[in-house]
């Protein structure tokens, strides 16, 4: 079966100003399968979102390509959603508008872009805040809301880039387990970066794990914790040990990247 | 201790802790403090003016007494046609403000969004912005004669090159994370103008517009003071040659009273078109 997405031989290299030249990305190649769930794990500043903003087209790779459902990559498009770290929802737009802007931007009719934003916004359990501005909601809140802005789009792929990265422990696991929720459902296909260790492989049903900088994917590991998931699936005795060979790998990176600076 | 103090406060020493705190930085004061604060300025003014004029410690020639002034000021109501001369300043105000508005606000937007733009426009636009309005009057009696483009055209070139500037500024300021986000979701470069930049950039638009408003009015009244037949600048040098500085002061203060309500105005309307960003 052909990949939904394959990463070939990309890497990155930033130029500054001046002329230095630093290697964020070693050549990666890549492939996530339709449907399926790909955390991807590395310690800060390996290089994992830059691979991901260059999946969503965001970044230019200095070599290699990106192909989508066997189309080449050339910027982004509502084909990728993206849900980024920082809150980027519009503060001049409501969570209604927000979740439409899309569907806006593209000239779906207006009766189905009501339709399907109340839709998402149902299945992120935003209902009753439909006409609240994004400073009017929390941290977590509005982090459900850019869930359910790039889920409207109906992109082929999601691209999450540590989504919630800025929120307190508790919510980040409510968090966890309504995006998981959803995924069971609708059965999108997901690529996901974090530095969480409980996190990637909750979520996952692969976790890449990276190197430290320049990035590489230095082993991957298959989840098979049975679905629906569980929040008390984190203490079984599958996911320790999983949490301890990960840890393993990821604290030889971090010293790595310790020694590096 | 510190914190026991503040569980269970001393019923003496909780009344006192407000005052305490009103001299510290960025306390918040009270609505009605502030109106009392504010009104409270005038007042002082108007007594220290009093006192000086009043008490004979300013020869009346040189400086009129808030009683004279008033007198003078109800005598050009009534006698020399001053709501007419209002309705002119304001009128060339607007005129000329409306029309620097209508081409700097499109321009800022261009020069903010497009780099190419900015690099053609942002050199002519800055040096522009340093010629002093009131500078070109001798060349825009020549050109436009002493009628009214003349009047508009002072304010209109005291305030185009400062609006095109601080647009294109805000503009470019444009959070980069929203436009990564819109283009995610599919927006063309056109739907990333019209439906990231501007509407993220129209409060600080709204704002610079009531800014430049400001300035506008100290264009006209030197606009006025040559070469005009009407209008409140003209008014004052009408007054000086006569010696007149109850008038003077009369016009200036009806000056500032027209600019206190307009800014008032403008911030009420820019409240309410962008509640969002004061959120």
């Amino acid at each position: 079966m052909n990949p939904l997405l394959s990463i070939q031989a990309v890497s990155r290299t930033f130029v500054s100003p001046k002329g230095q030249a630093t290697q964020a990305l070693l050549p990666v190649d890549f492939d996530v399968q339709e449907n399926d769930f790909v955390t991807i794990l590395g310690p800060s500043g390996c290089g994992k979102s830059t691979m991901l903003r260059i999946v969503a087209g965001l970044d230019h790779p200095t070599s290699g390509r990106v192909l989508l459902g066997g189309q080449p990559v050339e910027g982004p498009g509502a084909d990728r959603g993206m849900v980024f770290q920082s809150y980027t929802l519009f503060p001049w737009l409501t969570v209604e508008q927000n979740i439409r802007f899309g569907l806006r931007e593209r000239g779906v009719p207006e009766g189905a872009q009501k339709e399907r934003a109340a839709y998402f916004i149902a299945k992120v359990g935003l209902r009753g805040f439909e006409q609240h501005f994004p400073k009017q909601l929390s941290g977590g809140m509005q982090q459900r809301t850019a869930i359910a802005r790039a889920l409207a789009n109906d992109p082929r792929i999601l691209l999450m880039d540590e989504p919630f990265g800025a929120l307190d422990n508790q919510t980040r696991v409510l968090m966890q387990e309504l995006l998981l929720g959803i995924w069971e459902a609708e059965r999108k296909t997901v690529m996901f970066v974090t530095h969480d260790i409980d996190e990637a492989i909750f979520m996952a049903n692969r976790v890449a794990v990276f190197s430290a900088r320049p990035g590489r994917i230095k082993s991957e590991i298959a989840v098979h914790l049975p679905h629906p998931r569980h929040y008390r699936v984190k203490t079984s005795p599958e996911f320790m040990e999983l949490k301890a060979r990960l840890t393993e790998e990821i604290r030889a990176e971090s010293m790595a990247a310790d020694e590096a600076h | 201790m510190n914190q026991a103090m503040s569980a269970a406060p001393a019923p003496g020493r909780q009344e006192r802790r407000p005052r305490r705190r009103a001299l510290a930085p960025l306390e918040p004061v009270s609505a009605r403090t502030r109106v009392a604060l504010g009104v409270g300025f005038f007042v002082l003014f108007f007594v220290v003016w009093a006192f000086f004029t009043l008490g004979g410690f300013v020869s009346p020639t040189f400086l009129a007494s808030p009683i004279t002034m008033a007198k003078e000021g109800w005598l050009l109501f009534t006698e020399f046609g001053f709501l007419h001369d209002i309705g002119m300043t304001v009128w060339r105000v607007l005129g000329g403000f409306v029309m620097a508005a209508v081409v700097a606000v499109p321009l800022g937007i261009a020069m903010g969004a497009h780099k190419g733009v900015e690099a053609f426009l942002e050199p002519f636009v800055s040096f522009c912005r340093y010629l002093p309005a009131s500078a070109f009057i001798p060349l825009l009696i020549l050109w436009a004669g002493l009628g009214e483009l003349q009047k508009l055209l002072v304010i209109f070139i005291g305030s185009v090159f400062q609006i095109i500037l601080m647009v294109a500024v805000t503009v470019g300021n444009a959070r980069k994370d929203l436009v990564e986000a819109a283009y995610t979701l599919g927006a063309s470069s056109s739907g990333i103008v019209r439906r990231v930049l501007i509407p993220g950039a129209a409060p600080d638009i709204a704002e610079t517009l009531r800014l430049v408003l400001g300035w506008a009015w100290t264009y006209v009244i030197v606009a006025e003071l040559i070469g005009s037949a009407s209008g409140i600048g003209h008014m004052i040098t009408d007054s000086q040659a006569l010696l007149n500085t109850g008038q003077i002061i009369f016009g200036i203060i009806v000056i500032g009273l027209i600019g206190l309500v307009s800014d008032f105005a403008f911030k009420t309307v820019n409240r309410r078109l962008f509640a969002w960003s004061a959120l």
